[in-house]
């Protein structure tokens, strides 16, 4: 009753980085509320994780182990998490804004009658006095997150009705094992007494790896290179800064025709047109061509070793340097920042 | 096989909160959110279009746009018509103000008892709410599994419905029974233009709100045939508890909101080094420009 829930995701035969981040952040949660720190953990051969959930300061460990479970499929799972809340009660339950758990926690949350935050990047205790009525809540969640494609950071509470779900976005919190596990317990979920053959109505029938496509336009950040990358290898610089900061790349037609990038890449007048958030020009000169299709973006931070390149000219921050220095910076101090 | 299948899009009019460009910015450099054309939510789209793709493989199926909003989103429907689409309906009702998305998904859902689809064809995520949550709890609230992040529907095997998944670090191809709920991704195709025939037949097609509005402003008013008329849907008309819908029926509050600021109009030089380059990435994570 009234505990923390971590749900715990697994790729791979891996507990999921998102999953241990939870764990992490859920230990300073119930510290402050005084309650104990759970995690769910469903799968075909999930046992193994015992010893590392308890390195992240898991006390209960539900286990809903079956040879049925060993992907994802959404009925037996939510199935199995809409039994232990029942059961269980907890305040707060907390998944991975994934695509597994932006498919699962959604399913529970309506089953359940409870309200469910998406996509949080923050998550404190507070209080909430309502205008209205005058009513005092103490600690609450309060789940804080970006909406409106980024442009507001909205905190949600959820006062009457438990558990408080969210999802929480993977790479925002701290993943940290303690120095010494805790002593907890393995509670073993009785999978069959609560899942149906009708659960497993949808079938898996084919999974695999496939490179994802390329979608500049519906991307907020886009980090665009140009013929000053030098190389394709170079390339993987700014595919690296893009991964970290959830960003795509894009690239200048003479990069293209360089063959550093695919031509799906190129923005410009023969390319195509973005208004992004956030705009990082690497090693582009600022071509009218080029900046016809970048010039509405909210910001623009150009990087060019040139003082006099016209890049410069259109840009809120120009960075005069080497974009091989500069850019292994700024994946440093955002690493170093954002936790 | 031929096989008539009743499919019902759900489309939501959003505002284009996607390319924020400098002309939709106030002075203080926020986001000016009524400068923002009110648009059909994008990912919405590549879910017509699965639906028409469908309906082209299954001669005499329809497809139908459910929307929730005001007045205006009758919008929606019409530019379902302009695609293909054989109709559509606009549940508007001053009781479903102010819904999360649980209440969303409870009004949604008591519409589609009213229409017995054989599919439900949703997108991914709205980009004002950005939660992706509405298309899963509609399936729960009427006991339906979903499949959610496809990219195309593929067709039937088995008497099921095979459908390609987009998930982080590959696809997955399902099989599920109907009737099912299916939320479509933006990789997904586009959607294909409006036809032109389709558009000249149904530019008139009105709700009865927008006709009595229409006859009270327009110097020219235009009687649109009852074939084209859009029906309304409220509270009374699709039943189910009042207190699920709207604000008493969303148990999230948004208790505060924080606009971001883009700072920095004039441009800042800075050098390479890593004190300098510090100090702006520490700056756009205290904006949320990043992270
Ligand atoms: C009809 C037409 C249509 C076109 N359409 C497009 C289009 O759609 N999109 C497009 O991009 N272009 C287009 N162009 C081409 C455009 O005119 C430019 O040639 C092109 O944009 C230049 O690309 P760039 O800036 O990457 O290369 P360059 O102009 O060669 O600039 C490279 C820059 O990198 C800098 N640099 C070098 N090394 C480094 C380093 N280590 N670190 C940092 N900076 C470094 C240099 O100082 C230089 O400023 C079009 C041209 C025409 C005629
Ligand atoms: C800043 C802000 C933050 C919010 N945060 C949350 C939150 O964390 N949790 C929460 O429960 N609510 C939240 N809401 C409320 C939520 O945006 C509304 O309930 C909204 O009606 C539906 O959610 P969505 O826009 O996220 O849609 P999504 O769940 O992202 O939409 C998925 C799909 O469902 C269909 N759909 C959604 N709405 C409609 C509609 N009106 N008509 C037809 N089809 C539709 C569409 O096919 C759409 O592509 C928030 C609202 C704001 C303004």
């Amino acid at each position: 009753m009234d505990n923390i829930i971590i749900y715990i995701e697994t790729e791979g035969g891996k507990i999921s980085d998102v999953s241990l981040e939870l764990l992490t952040k859920g230990r300073t949660l119930a510290g402050e509320l005084s309650c104990k720190l759970e995690a769910l953990i469903i799968g075909s051969s999930v046992e193994q994780h015992t010893q590392e959930l308890f390195n992240y300061g898991a006390e209960t460990i539900y286990l809903a182990q079956d040879k049925r479970l060993e992907h994802y499929l959404t009925l037996p799972y939510s199935a199995i998490t809409i039994d232990l809340f029942k059961k269980e009660r907890p305040q707060i339950a907390l998944f991975g804004a994934t695509s597994v758990g932006r498919d699962l926690a959604p399913r529970v949350s309506s089953a359940l009658v409870s309200g469910l935050t998406a996509d949080c990047t923050s998550l404190e205790i507070g209080n909430h006095k309502e205008a209205k009525s005058g009513k005092e809540y103490q600690n609450l969640l309060y789940q804080i997150r970006p909406a409106f494609g980024g442009n507001i950071i909205a905190t949600i509470i959820n006062p009457d009705c438990r558990p408080q779900m969210a999802t929480v976005r993977e790479g925002v919190m701290k993943k940290e094992p303690l120095a010494t596990p805790v002593k907890g317990v393995v509670k073993v979920i009785e999978t069959k007494e609560i899942i149906k053959t009708e659960d497993f109505v949808v079938e898996i029938i084919e999974r695999h790896i496939e490179e994802r496509k390329i979608d500049i336009k519906g991307s907020p950040i886009i980090i665009a290179g140009g013929f000053g990358v030098g190389s394709k290898e170079n390339f993987n610089l700014l595919y690296e800064l893009a991964s970290v900061l959830g960003a795509e790349v894009g690239a200048s037609r003479a990069a293209v025709d360089a063959g550093f990038a695919e031509g799906a890449r190129q923005i410009g007048q023969t390319g195509i047109t973005v208004r992004p958030k956030l705009y990082i020009a690497a090693g582009i000169s600022g071509q009218i061509q080029h900046t016809a299709g970048m010039d509405q973006s909210a910001m623009i931070i150009s990087i060019n070793s040139d003082p006099n390149a016209p890049i410069h000219q259109i840009a809120d921050y120009a960075i005069i340097g080497d974009m091989n220095e500069i850019i292994p910076r700024m994946i440093k101090s955002y690493k170093l920042n954002s936790k | 096989m031929t096989k008539k299948l009743k499919i019902v899009v759900l489309a939501k009019q959003v505002p284009d909160t996607r390319n924020v460009g400098k002309n939709a910015m106030k002075e203080d450099g926020t986001v000016n959110r009524a400068a923002l054309p009110a648009i059909f939510n994008p990912e919405d789209m590549n879910a017509l279009e699965q639906a028409l793709r469908l309906k082209d493989r299954h001669p005499g199926s329809v497809v139908l746009l459910l929307t929730m909003g005001p007045a205006r989103a009758a919008e929606i429907i019409r530019e379902g018509y302009y695609r293909g689409a054989d109709g559509g309906v606009l549940l508007t009702d001053r009781k479903f103000a102010g819904a999360d998305t649980l209440a969303t998904s409870y009004a949604l859902a008591m519409a589609l008892k009213k229409m017995h689809p054989d599919i439900i064809i949703a997108g991914r995520q709205a980009i004002d709410g950005d939660t992706a949550q509405v298309g899963p709890q509609v399936a729960e609230k009427l006991n339906l599994p979903q499949v959610t992040y496809a990219e195309e529907i593929v067709g039937f095997e088995k008497n099921k419905l095979v459908v390609k998944r987009r998930l982080e670090r590959g696809v997955e191809s399902v099989r599920t029974p109907l009737p099912a709920v299916i939320t479509v991704h933006a990789t997904a195709p586009e959607c294909r233009p409006r036809n032109a025939k389709q558009l000249m037949r149904f530019k008139h097609a009105r709700t009865l709100t927008e006709e009595q509005d229409n006859e009270h402003n327009s110097y020219l008013p235009v009687i649109s045939p009852e074939s084209l008329r859009i029906p309304e849907w409220g509270v009374a008309d699709v039943g189910g508890e009042e207190s699920h819908y709207g604000l008493s029926g969303s148990p999230t509050k948004v208790k505060k909101i924080e606009n971001i600021v883009f700072q920095a109009k004039e441009s800042k030089r800075l050098t390479s080094s890593f004190e300098e380059i510090d100090m702006l990435m520490t700056e756009l994570i205290s904006s949320h420009t990043i992270g």
